[in-house]
């Protein structure tokens, strides 16, 4: 312990070129254009400092073939040093005993002054922190093509009752209301904007993030279904199986009026060359708008033996989280910093927009993990509550059934 | 030197056996028993070998969604079964009837058999997507009421998986069938046209009882192949829509592996496992029993 202290008094004291020099080994599924731009950032500046990286990506799945890789290389007592693990699981890697300590990194850059609570507690296990945030995005958006609300003479809902109105005027007009993929996790999103517009945040939190059977049957979650149900049938036939971004492209070309899903749609629209605020329109889902469901991808950091790597990893926690990281990281991938304070210059407007009620509902406590995005819940209740929403979403199982169901699988899937 | 070689010729071939029998061992049977081991623990994340009872079988069985992929594997396996045997055999005796280019016909049956199920999973969902495939093409032809959207259609989407699943494997049942009907000696069909049989009699009560073996050897292939599905339905339906169309193989990997509950995910392996010795055991038994005594 002593030697560590020394060595980072060394590491925060001494110029960057004298630093001894690790290697980290990184396993990551950043591998799409944007994503492996960002990740590139944060390998140019370790190597400034003269560390070696060493990549470990593992495509695929959103992180399914990942978390293999990883599970097989740790089991084998062979960990890399980093990996991208966010949410719940963190907790349940700190229960194997295999993560090292972050607290030193984090109490020189004053972490818990930069981060909201809620945030800093998932990066934190027994107290300390063992992973490092990279970034946040909001899942609670609707992306709107104002030209279809215009054809069909509607307005932009902000509660579920204009929107039922909404859509029935764009469904008379031609158009697909909902532009939806039914891929369970799509439909939990979804399922979880509602509940949150639906529930409110207190509601939200304890049936979500708390999985309390009390609060998933309830009538609450009852209306919370029957509101989420009553979405399909402004949906197309053909959503089954279909990808989020197919599914925004319908936004982007006119064929469908909105599409709930988080920031990461915004890179769609840019990609196609369509400006905010013109070409589409970004607004908080219906009934959401003080909320902010965050899903916030992180970094654990594995109990390495070498004490070079060890060096290499505590600089890439403190680089991680530094403001220049967190800036062109961000900017490249369209989410919004971890750290609170940043120098705003270098974001876009949405961008902005999104940073400022990020930090407001960090003060107003309605800052939310969302659990559609591995942030609420552990991947076991998780996948209990994928499996009864999306039979609910797919057949004819009632309201007040699945509500039942949705306690006695958490329950079950508890054990 | 001689007695030294002569004792080595002895144990040849035990010992080139060896490594494979060890192999064997560990790598099947050993983990047989691990998975067997696991699925008696309370493993989330990574294996924990204290044992813990049954409690994660008690809670597979009361899973919907377990329920959901067994009744779809008797679904597809049965479907799958028959429909490429009864298909495999009629190509087979078709193709048997000396016709013509008969070499490019039946290498145009078998090269579906050279795809693997992903790219099969992955065309056959561009053709039965509504939007995309079979539905539309017919719309535009002027049937403007045809319908077809088994794939995204709860109650049907298991039987798009039959659908490809059958188009990609009739081909090398076909094959088989038709290396049998090959094998059938020709003076038996003559001694019995000689005596009158024609010629649907000859194939019921002859060809096809004579083609047992192949019968055997082709359900024990496909049967595997059914229960071992899983690239196949990740590609087609990706076991959607919900979960209509999960078979156990992915059910298995969808908790084991997404949903860190490894216990679990266990034990749904070995009640694969047992399912599959319920059924292939007794059908061993009697085959190669009445083989012997016949």
């Amino acid at each position: 312990m002593k030697a560590r202290v020394l060595a980072l008094i060394f590491c925060l004291t001494l110029s960057p070129a004298m630093l001894i020099a690790g290697e980290v080994e990184v396993l990551h599924w950043w591998t799409s254009g944007g994503e492996a731009k960002s990740v590139a950032v944060l390998k140019q500046l370790l190597e400034e400092e003269g560390h070696t990286w060493k990549d470990f990506a593992v495509a695929g799945g959103g992180g399914d073939t990942a978390m293999t890789v990883l599970r097989s290389r740790a089991v084998s007592g062979n960990p890399p040093t980093a990996a991208q693990v966010k949410g719940p699981q963190i907790q349940q890697w700190g229960d194997e005993g295999v993560l090292a300590n972050l607290d030193e990194v984090a109490a020189a850059g004053s972490w818990d002054d930069l981060l909201p609570k809620v945030v800093a507690d998932v990066m934190k296990y027994d107290g300390s922190y063992v992973a490092v945030p990279v970034n946040v995005h909001r899942v609670n958006w609707m992306w709107v093509n104002p030209e279809v609300f215009r054809q069909a003479g509607a307005m932009i809902p902000t509660t579920w009752e204009e929107f039922t109105v909404a859509a029935e005027k764009i469904k008379e007009a031609g158009f697909i209301p909902v532009a939806f993929g039914g891929q369970d996790w799509q439909e939990a999103t979804v399922f979880e904007i509602v509940v949150l517009g639906v529930g409110g945040p207190d509601f939200y939190e304890q049936a979500l993030v708390k999985a309390d059977p009390a609060a998933l049957n309830s009538p609450t979650m009852i209306k919370c279904l029957e509101t989420f149900k009553a979405i399909k049938p402004y949906t197309d036939a053909n959503a089954p199986g279909r990808d989020w971004n197919l599914a925004t492209a319908m936004v982007i070309q006119g064929k469908a009026a909105m599409q709930f899903m988080g920031d990461w749609a915004k890179g769609e629209f840019t990609a196609a060359g369509k400006r905010p605020g013109v070409d589409y329109v970004a607004v908080p889902a219906p009934q959401t708008s003080g909320a902010f469901l965050f899903n916030v991808d992180s970094f654990i950091m594995f109990d390495v033996k070498d004490e070079d790597a060890q060096e290499a990893q505590q600089a890439m926690a403190r680089l991680i989280m530094g403001e220049q990281f967190q800036q062109v990281f961000n900017v490249n991938k369209g989410s919004i910093p971890c750290r609170l304070g940043m120098v705003r210059g270098a974001f876009d407007d949405p961008a902005l927009r999104s940073m400022d009620e990020f930090s407001s509902a960090a003060a107003s406590g309605n800052l939310l993990p969302s659990m559609a995005h591995e942030m609420a819940v552990f991947p076991a209740v998780r996948g209990a509550i994928f499996d009864v929403v999306t039979n609910f979403y797919n057949s004819d199982v009632s309201a007040t059934k699945a509500a039942e169901q949705l306690a006695q699988e958490v329950q079950a899937a508890a054990y | 030197m001689s007695a030294v070689l002569d004792r080595l010729q002895r144990f040849l071939p035990q010992l080139v056996l060896a490594p494979t029998t060890v192999a064997i061992l560990v790598f099947v049977y050993g983990f047989i028993f691990w998975t067997g081991w696991i699925s008696l623990t309370r493993s989330k994340l990574l294996p924990r070998y204290d044992l813990a009872g049954f409690q994660q079988y008690i809670t597979l069985f009361q899973n919907d969604r377990w329920w959901v992929a067994c009744k779809n594997l008797v679904i597809f396996g049965s479907l799958f079964i028959f429909f490429c045997t009864v298909i495999g055999l009629l190509l087979a005796i078709l193709l048997d009837q000396r016709i013509r280019l008969e070499g490019a016909i039946r290498a145009v049956y078998l090269y579906p058999m050279a795809l693997s199920f992903i790219v099969t999973g992955t065309a056959w969902k561009w053709m039965l997507n509504p939007s995309l495939g079979l539905e539309r093409l017919v719309q535009q032809w002027g049937f403007e009421n045809f319908t077809f959207d088994w794939l995204v259609n709860s109650e049907m989407a298991i039987y798009t998986i039959v659908i490809a699943g059958v188009w990609q494997s009739s081909g090398f049942v076909m094959a088989l069938f038709l290396a049998g009907l090959r094998g059938i000696d020709d003076s038996i069909i003559h001694a019995a046209q000689v005596d009158g049989a024609g010629l649907p009699r000859i194939y019921r009560r002859i060809i096809i009882p004579s083609l047992r073996p192949v019968f055997f050897s082709a359900i024990i292939l496909l049967s595997h192949v059914a229960i071992k599905s899983f690239d196949l339905v990740v590609a087609l339906t990706s076991g959607g829509p919900g979960y209509s169309s999960d078979l156990p193989a992915t059910f298995m990997y969808a908790f084991s592996f997404n949903r860190n509950r490894l216990g679990f995910g266990a034990a749904s392996a070995m009640m694969m496992f047992f399912g599959v010795m319920a059924i292939i055991v007794p059908y061993l038994y009697s085959e190669l029993r009445s083989k012997r005594h016949g």
